[in-house]
């Protein structure tokens, strides 16, 4: 993990020629797309039992894939760790990191980044094993609780603490599967991650699922979403719009099943989004049937929602529709 | 002929201050088209992380970048300056077990420098850290061997003498006691020089050590006060303890290293010539000061530059630290470049202080190496 974070270091010395073209020019010319993805979170990305990828993280790329190629299997995986990701993104080693990456500021502005959107809102949470008998974050003072480093997890856990005063110690480790082994055998009291992290780690990991409880608290504001580089609008605005493509075809009514009846749609947004109209595509350089193959083939927001975390007991709860009371909202496709 | 080769060295230094030139530039360049933020203003702004163990310099998340980055520097210093103690130890005497005559102990040691040599650090390591933290019990239910002493996945806590100012005073006694007795060895070799008398140096030496610290303690009136570690919420607190990470990463590099000193150790043993156990032998010297007077100093010509590089791959194996959540220099400059994005300074400053350990390491090693080598030899 070190020689990936020194070879990128010295891929960051040496790229100089590398990103003189665009991103969508370097991706059409090797013929896929090089995606960033998590070393294995159920529901975000992870490899099902037969290798191939799957998850909502996942899902950006291959969207993305479909609105570029028309095909959403043109799709290469990197699996990065919480600190191997930013720098495999900065060095080119990757097209898209789509990996529940938090959307923040300082990475915003000073890691030459940029956040295409949120395909997921997020928030930290607390996990204990229930025969602690605790009830709540505030009764932690002085656990000892397994973080993964170099994420805003670990900032704001040190901030709550300090906000109210109390002490932790944390052992910090940097691979899922260590940290979560060191949690469920005991190393440490309390895990902490994102709410989504602690379902699906409790639901594909614990020994047995009834014995965890996550705590009430939820202690920050966690949007994650795909992150592309700084520099190269059209390429940002692609993976931006695809997002957003997937959000509009569920406010549509659009799904894989029943787009290939309402490409004859009379409806002018249905129109604008299949490509019968408006031509949408060539303003981003891509076919103006993108948006027909992202639902085609990968489905829409909903559908992604579905197959991937519904089945580990996700809530949509802040990721429904503005239109049902959540969070997602695409601006206007036209 | 002299011009030529004087040209061509100029057109090589040349060539290579080009390329350092052109990679710093282009890099800079990048760095500034990406908007990447450079320089060293981050090592002085809130580091917002907590970390594990933080002995000798106390941390909190609210101290800056560099006192974090000096912490796991002195948790690298403090695992890798024991591990080389343990190992040399543990080695020295599994090197000598190998030698031995008794057929068991010599069969014993080969089988541990083979078991141990031959499987990768790294699996050592998950395997020791595993069996710390899968296999003993929580907190609450921790073993109990003796009073004060408490054996969970947790770690060791241990009782401590509580803080008291006599230690200081004894610190400086164990201080003088150590010089005092390093004049005397030197006085006693003199004397044994010019008058033959051998002086018992070294039983002197170490009453010397051990004697002038005590006579500080009582005199001071013994205060044996102990912080015993009680469990408290969720952990002990109070007293001593080591965590199942340090222990784990400690262990694996002892042992491992251990399994390569004992055979360099062994090696330098049988590089001394038969003749010279013989001769001293025919001297009249016992066998353990012919080990001592005759043997040794040579077999340690052979034994030093190897034992070096040991010492330096201890030292960098280490960084290994970070598989299993022991916070050394990698792991919190590894944090420390995620946080803020600068991989370049990041990656820099571990190579510079890895370069720094291992360069003193070694000048320290040569310069002994010089003492103990052979008086006007050419080599």
């Amino acid at each position: 993990m070190k020689t990936r974070l020194a070879l990128a270091a010295a891929a960051l010395l040496a790229s100089g020629a590398l990103h003189a073209q665009s991103t969508l020019n370097a991706v059409k010319a090797k013929g896929y797309v090089q995606c960033g993805v998590n070393t294995g979170l159920a529901g975000f990305s992870q490899p099902d039992s037969k290798g191939v990828w799957k998850g909502i993280d996942v899902d950006v790329c291959r969207a993305v894939a479909a609105a570029v190629f028309g095909d959403a299997g043109k799709v290469r995986y990197t699996p990065l760790t919480a600190q191997q990701r930013f720098t495999a993104l900065q060095s080119g080693e990757v097209d898209i990191l789509s990996r529940n990456t938090t959307w923040t500021l300082s990475r915003d502005t000073s890691l030459g980044l940029n956040f295409a959107g949120v395909n997921y809102y997020d928030g930290q949470g607390f996990m204990v094993p229930k025969k602690l008998g605790v009830k709540s974050a505030r009764q932690l003072n002085g656990a000892t609780i397994c973080v993964q480093p170099g994420t805003t997890t670990e900032l704001n856990l040190a901030d709550y603490f300090r906000a109210n005063k109390m002490s932790f110690k944390p052992v910090v480790i940097e691979k899922l599967e260590e940290v979560t082994n060191a949690y469920f055998s005991g190393r440490c009291d309390v895990y902490t991650t994102d709410v989504s992290g602690l379902v699906s780690t409790r639901g594909s990991r614990a020994p047995n699922p009834a014995d965890h409880v996550i705590l009430p608290e939820v202690i920050s504001k966690e949007p994650l979403g795909p992150v592309v580089r700084h520099g190269d609008d059209g390429w940002f605005d692609i993976v931006k719009w695809s997002l957003f493509a997937m959000l509009e075809a569920e406010e549509l009514g659009l799904t894989s099943k029943n787009i290939d009846q309402q490409v004859s749609s009379t409806n002018p947004s249905i129109q604008r989004f299949v490509g019968a109209s408006g031509g949408l595509g060539k303003m981003m350089g891509l076919d103006d049937r993108w948006a027909y193959n992202i639902v085609k083939q990968v489905g829409n927001y909903g559908e992604s929602f579905e197959a991937n975390l519904k089945p580990l007991g996700f809530d949509r709860g802040l990721n429904n529709l503005w239109t049902q009371g959540g969070l997602m909202y695409a601006p206007p496709l036209r | 002929m002299r011009w030529r080769a004087a040209a061509l060295q100029a057109l090589l230094v040349a060539a290579v201050a080009f390329a350092v030139w052109t990679l710093a530039a282009n890099t800079a360049h990048n760095l500034e088209a990406r908007k990447i933020a450079s320089g060293l203003g981050f090592l002085q702004r809130e580091a917002g992380f907590e970390i594990g163990e933080s002995p000798f310099l106390s941390y909190s998340a609210a101290d800056s970048y560099a006192r974090a980055l000096s912490v796991g520097l002195i948790n690298t210093f403090r695992v890798a300056l024991i591990g080389i103690v343990v190992a040399s130890v543990l080695g020295t005497l599994i090197g000598l077990a190998r030698l031995s005559r008794n057929w068991l102990l010599a069969k014993l040691a080969a089988g541990y420098v083979e078991l141990l040599r031959n499987v990768p650090l790294l699996v050592q390591l998950f395997f020791l850290y595993a069996l710390i933290t899968e296999n003993l019990p929580g907190p609450r239910a921790a073993l109990h061997p003796l009073p004060g002493v408490y054996l969970s996945n947790r770690g060791f806590a241990f009782p401590l003498p509580a803080p008291d100012p006599v230690h200081g005073g004894m610190a400086l006694a164990l201080i003088a006691g150590a010089i005092l007795a390093l004049l005397l060895a030197r006085w006693a070799r003199a004397r044994q020089a010019r008058t033959g008398q051998p002086f018992p140096a070294f039983a002197a030496g170490a009453g010397l050590i051990l004697g002038l610290p005590l006579l500080v303690f009582l005199a001071a009136g013994t205060p044996h006060a102990l912080a015993v570690p009680t469990l408290q919420g969720f952990n002990f607190a109070g007293g001593g303890a080591l965590t199942p990470e340090f222990a784990a990463l400690l262990g694996g590099l002892s042992l491992y290293t251990a399994a390569f000193i004992a055979e360099i150790v062994r090696a330098g043993v049988l590089a001394v010539d038969r003749g010279q156990f013989e001769a001293s032998a025919a001297l009249g010297l016992p066998r353990r000061r012919a080990m001592r007077l005759v043997i040794l100093p040579q077999a340690l010509r052979v034994i030093v530059p190897p034992l070096t590089s040991q010492y330096l791959n201890l030292t960098k194996n280490s960084s290994l630290a970070v598989a299993i959540g022991y916070p050394d220099l990698v792991s919190i400059a590894n944090t420390t470049l995620n946080q803020t994005g600068q991989a370049i300074e990041g990656i820099a400053i571990i190579m510079a202080v890895y370069l720094t350990i291992s360069l003193s390491i070694s000048a320290l090693m040569n310069g002994y190496n010089r003492r103990i080598a052979l008086k006007g030899a050419r080599r």
